[in-house]
């Protein structure tokens, strides 16, 4: 089905299970322990032997020799991977070093070999007994440092000019002019990289946790050199991703090359410690960002810089992104710069781009409120823009920021906020922020299978994944929605490379396009099933029928014997070029900070969103408190720390690198405004599961300003960062 | 993992002597610690002498007044006790402000005392470290050094001790028992089990080869109003950026042990008799000889600030 012209009105506006909260179908799964996740499938190969991956011990240079005879000797081991026996090797595209290193070693903790024995705990054991002789080589692990030697990548755009920036901002009569960083941050997912291989002749079958089936079966067949028919790739249930999981990695390649030399089923995980330098991390940025306003407070000069780094062949994080659409103001420019870091991987985590750019942009429109002595809602309202400011001619396909921003300060009684460092409650300075949330709706095509059987139980199939975010759900009340029967009726199967190939999850692109596809898929099943009964196209399916005019048929006797079934996908027209589309949002953060100490406590939440149609409140919320709670790790303590001599980050485990605890969470609360949006896909809904993180940190930031009247600009606003600065009595 | 054998202790002295006679031996209890690090290989025993049946895990009254505390009580269980909650406010608070619920109900009185540091660089077996391998070298030093010590750490080691227990063991006058593999039993002021890095980070107490600890004693209670002050950088499970747990009595002299800045819990008695003086003089003694990193710098501010804090709080709570 291609979608090129807006949505009107279709079954789902119906909305007799869509948009409902109702409790995810995989919830009993999940609570009891039985939803498999891909470690624990005992079932699916016999006789699976268990591989240990070693990680390179330096950050860069190569390998001088390895010696694994003591290792061949231990108990129960089977066979030793390495790149010097694998065979020859492929990269796959979206991986920008090779996920098995030698002799060359790109970053630390590369994989470097893979123990396979008839235990964990044996591989675990004779991995120790491998002994590896590196040579280093210099490296550059300091962004700061390789700041100034950064270049322009090769991005479709890293540069972008409206009209005369430096002329405007230097004749600007208030402006600010500051620079902000943000730090290396971990997915840090609960289930780790994960995968079992078995092959059976030339196919491989992989059972593994990944956000993208296809991307990965594209990826793992170019590694091995093997057609890409001869991979299947089953990824039923993923213990988070966050962008983690985006691509295959090291456990999938390596369980793979395992079972090769094994000859027998071969199962990989990585360990937690592993996790941190062997797989991809969000990039730290150093991002400069300059703004001009009339004394009114209209914007007329707004420019954002970002600095990042990755390895030779990586790309920079896309830090400028929203500048270059949230604000008004007639003249403008973003640019992006890169630099060689041979530290582990950069890539895509959670709102890649805006996540760490909004954590600078709303501190510095924080602070030119505070110059312009407005109200930060009132400047951010006073600089809305209704079309995309790089080219006027493109409206936005909705936008409802302005509303965000009322609501939001409305409900949490934002007119109580006062001057920094005013609000005190016995030993806590209390203050309030707030903070735009932007993320682009991004589209992208997406297939589906949908099968009616004579018992009129509805089954979808395809690759798509649920992360934990709710897709097996939202799937269902589609499904259901479109043939008019109950959600017990619907069965989905999802994450097999035997499907047809979804969107993936990823971007927060999954929910609106996945569903558009089993829509798509749906429409085509109606249209089987109407003319298997010789109805007419526009017959009504509901409560378990298909009626038209006064003739009503079960849903059962139109599957006959062998069923019905059908298969079609979602395509997209130019409806993504002709509107800007975008999701939008408003955080507000109360924070306490301990006078003393300098501890930084947050005390309540709110996060309005206008994000298209919700599909599932329920599971929406759930995404938006996850993004939220993720959030304020990044602005109080997620901070991979990098030894700039050795080339690694240090803190690689959960004990050393600290995520959000209950403890750490207040109550959250999320409003959704009632919208729809026809010109993103016939489902009217766009993405939500990122928009929830986007700015959260910078409202924490502006919180603890308002509560201290310190400005920190480095994240995470640790205590260290504002003791010196706390007044001097407790 | 290494590959160990394994056997269960029947009494003190057995254990002590079995541990002696063997050179891979260590004694298990808990394992919160221990298993972990075997995992990691960074602790290579043998031989486990499991200690876990051994009785010791009863909170007695003692002669003089004060408390035997078994070595085998748990975390939990000693938090709990209604004597410890009422006498030694300082220790329930120190043992609930560590760890999590599921970690204290494992973790055992005599294995919290002799838990490792957790220096970033100690768990990468990839890395030089003084304290797991001796002579090749210390990466916190000139590296990633927030977490670490700021006082009593050498050339060779500045990781940090990362109890919570100690430090209020440490206040309240602890003494440790224990018994030695020629079945002698002795007590060690807690003042006096644990060693400095020196050049032999790696010796962390003086426990000789074998010898058990049975049991830990708290002298009679000291009175006052008890404040343990952790500050970490989440709400809970997490280690001490700085930990201060005071004893302050009405007339404002008191006792003060500090977290999260050294290889042991940390205490000097001038700093005790500066106490009454406030923060700023007890501060200045506890810290005389501090060696701060550019990193961890921030702790002495924070020392200064937490007991400011705990003293204030103590005044308005008496």
């Amino acid at each position: 089905m291609k979608f090129d012209q807006p949505a009107t009105t279709n079954p789902i506006d119906r909305l007799a299970v869509v948009g409902h909260p109702v409790d995810r179908i995989d919830g009993p799964l999940k609570t009891t322990g039985t939803a498999p996740y891909a470690y624990e499938r005992h079932d699916v190969a016999p006789n699976q032997a268990y591989g240990y991956v070693i990680g390179a011990a330096i950050a860069k240079g190569r390998i001088a020799s390895i010696d694994t005879s003591a290792a061949k000797r231990a108990p129960g081991v089977l066979a030793i991977v390495t790149a010097a026996n694998a065979g020859k090797l492929g990269k796959g595209k979206r991986n920008t070093a090779p996920l098995i290193g030698g002799p060359a070693i790109a970053h630390y903790h590369q994989a470097v070999a893979l123990v396979v024995a008839e235990t964990f705990e044996q591989a675990r054991a004779a991995a120790k007994l491998v002994r590896v002789d590196y040579v280093r080589a210099g490296g550059a692990y300091d962004l700061a440092a390789a700041q100034s030697s950064a270049v322009k990548p090769k991005e479709e755009k890293p540069d972008t000019a409206v009209g005369d920036f430096a002329g405007a901002f230097a004749a600007a009569p208030v402006r600010i002019d500051a620079t902000y960083t943000t730090p290396d941050q971990s997915h840090a997912m609960m289930e780790p990289h994960a995968s079992i291989a078995a092959w059976d002749g030339d196919k491989l079958t992989l059972w593994t946790s990944n956000q993208m089936i296809d991307w990965g079966r594209g990826d793992l067949a170019a590694t091995l050199g093997i057609p890409k028919d001869n991979v299947r790739i089953v990824s039923s249930y993923v213990g988070g991703g966050f962008g983690g999981k985006l691509f295959v990695r090291a456990d999938a390649l390596l369980a793979a090359l395992g079972a090769r030399a094994a000859g027998r089923p071969v199962k990989v995980a990585l360990t937690r410690p592993l996790m941190f330098n062997n797989t991809t991390h969000r990039p730290a940025t150093i991002q400069r960002i300059r703004i001009g306003a009339d004394r009114d407070g209209r914007i007329v000069a707004i420019g954002h810089e970002s600095w990042s780094g990755d390895l030779p062949g990586g790309g920079p994080e896309v830090a400028v992104q929203q500048t270059r659409l949230l604000y008004g103001g007639a003249n403008r420019m973003t640019a992006m710069r890169l630099a060689t870091l041979d530290l582990p991987e950069g890539n895509a985590m959670r709102a890649p781009g805006e996540a760490p750019g909004l954590m600078a942009l709303e501190i510095a429109v924080d602070e030119m409120a505070e110059k312009l002595g407005l109200d930060p809602v009132e400047f951010r309202i006073r600089n809305d823009t209704q079309v995309d400011p790089e080219k006027p001619s493109r409206p936005f396909s909705q936008r409802r920021f302005v509303e965000c921003l009322r609501t939001g300060a409305e409900r949490f009684g934002w007119s109580a906020r006062k001057k920094p460092g005013q609000m005190r409650d016995g030993r806590w300075l209390v203050g309030l922020g707030v903070a735009a949330a932007f993320r682009n709706n991004l589209l992208t095509k997406s297939a589906a299978r949908v099968r009616l059987d004579p018992q009129g139980v509805v089954t979808v199939e395809t690759d798509m994944t649920d992360i934990g975010t709710g897709s097996y759900t939202i799937i269902a009340q589609t499904a259901a929605e479109m043939l008019g029967v109950p959600l017990a009726n619907v069965v989905v199967r999802l994450g097999d490379s035997a499907f047809p190939v979804s969107c993936g999850s990823g971007g927060q692109w999954g929910a609106n396009n996945a569903t558009s596809g089993v829509y798509a898929a749906c429409i085509k099943l109606r249209e089987a099933i109407a003319a298997a009964l010789g109805m007419s196209a526009d017959a009504e399916f509901s409560g378990g029928h298909v009626s038209a005019g006064d003739r009503s048929v079960p849903l059962s006797q139109a599957a006959g014997e062998q069923g019905l079934v059908a298969e079609d996908a979602i395509e997209y027209g130019d409806l993504d070029k002709r509107f800007q589309q975008s999701t939008f949002g408003a955080h507000f953060v109360e924070v306490g900070v301990d006078a003393a100490t300098g501890e930084v406590r947050v005390r309540r939440m709110l996060a309005v969103c206008a994000a298209g149609r919700i599909l599932n409140p329920k599971s929406a919320r759930s995404q938006v408190i996850g993004a939220m709670t993720m959030g304020v790790g990044a602005a109080l303590m997620e901070n991979l720390a990098v030894d700039v001599r050795r080339g690694f980050f240090v803190n690689h485990d959960l004990a050393g690198y600290e995520v959000p605890v209950h403890a750490d969470i207040p109550h959250q609360e999320v409003v959704f405004l009632d919208e729809t949006d026809p010109v993103s896909s016939p489902m009217k809904a766009k993405g939500v599961g990122e928009l929830g993180i986007c700015g959260v940190g910078a409202a924490v930031a502006n919180a603890i300003c308002n509560a201290t009247g310190v400005r920190v600009r480095d994240y995470p606003i640790t205590l260290d960062k504002l003791l010196a600065k706390l007044p001097a009595a407790v | 993992m290494k590959a160990f054998t394994y056997e269960r202790a029947r009494t003190p002295a057995e254990a002590a002597a079995g541990a002696a006679g063997n050179a891979g031996a260590k004694f298990i209890a808990g394992g919160t610690n221990l298993l972990d690090l075997m995992k990691l290989e960074i602790e290579t025993p043998t031989h486990l002498i499991d200690v876990n049946g051994l009785a010791l895990d009863k909170i007695e009254a003692t002669p003089d007044g004060g408390l035997r505390i078994g070595a085998l009580v748990r975390n939990t269980d000693l938090a709990a006790d209604t004597r410890i909650r009422r006498d030694y406010a300082l220790l329930s608070r120190a043992l609930l402000a560590g760890a999590s619920g599921q970690l204290r109900n494992r973790a055992t009185t005599a294995g919290n005392l002799l838990q490792r540091t957790r220096c970033p660089y100690f768990y990468d077996t990839d890395q030089p470290c003084n304290k797991r391998l001796p002579g090749s070298g210390c990466a916190a030093i000139g590296g990633y050094s927030r977490p670490h010590a700021i006082v009593g750490v050498s050339d060779a080691c500045i990781a940090a001790h990362p109890s919570d227990m100690a430090v209020a063991m440490r206040a309240l006058d602890a003494t440790i028992e224990t018994v030695r593999p020629d079945g002698s039993t002795r007590r060690i002021a807690i003042g006096e089990f644990y060693r400095l890095p020196g050049k032999t980070p790696h010796v962390e107490n003086v426990l000789v080869r074998g010898e058990l600890i049975t049991a830990v004693t708290l002298p009679p209670p000291p009175g006052g109003t008890h404040v343990y002050t952790k500050v970490r950088d989440r709400a809970s499970y997490a280690f001490a950026l700085v930990a201060v747990g005071a004893i302050v009595q009405r007339d404002g002299t008191g006792r003060v042990a500090l977290g999260g800045v050294a290889p042991q819990p940390w205490r000097v008695e001038a700093a005790d008799a500066e106490l009454a003086n406030g923060a700023a003089a007890a501060t200045r003694r506890l810290l005389a000889d501090a060696k701060t990193t550019r990193d961890n710098a921030f702790k002495a501010t924070l020392v200064q600030r937490a007991l400011d804090a705990a003293l204030a709080q103590a005044r308005s709570a008496s």
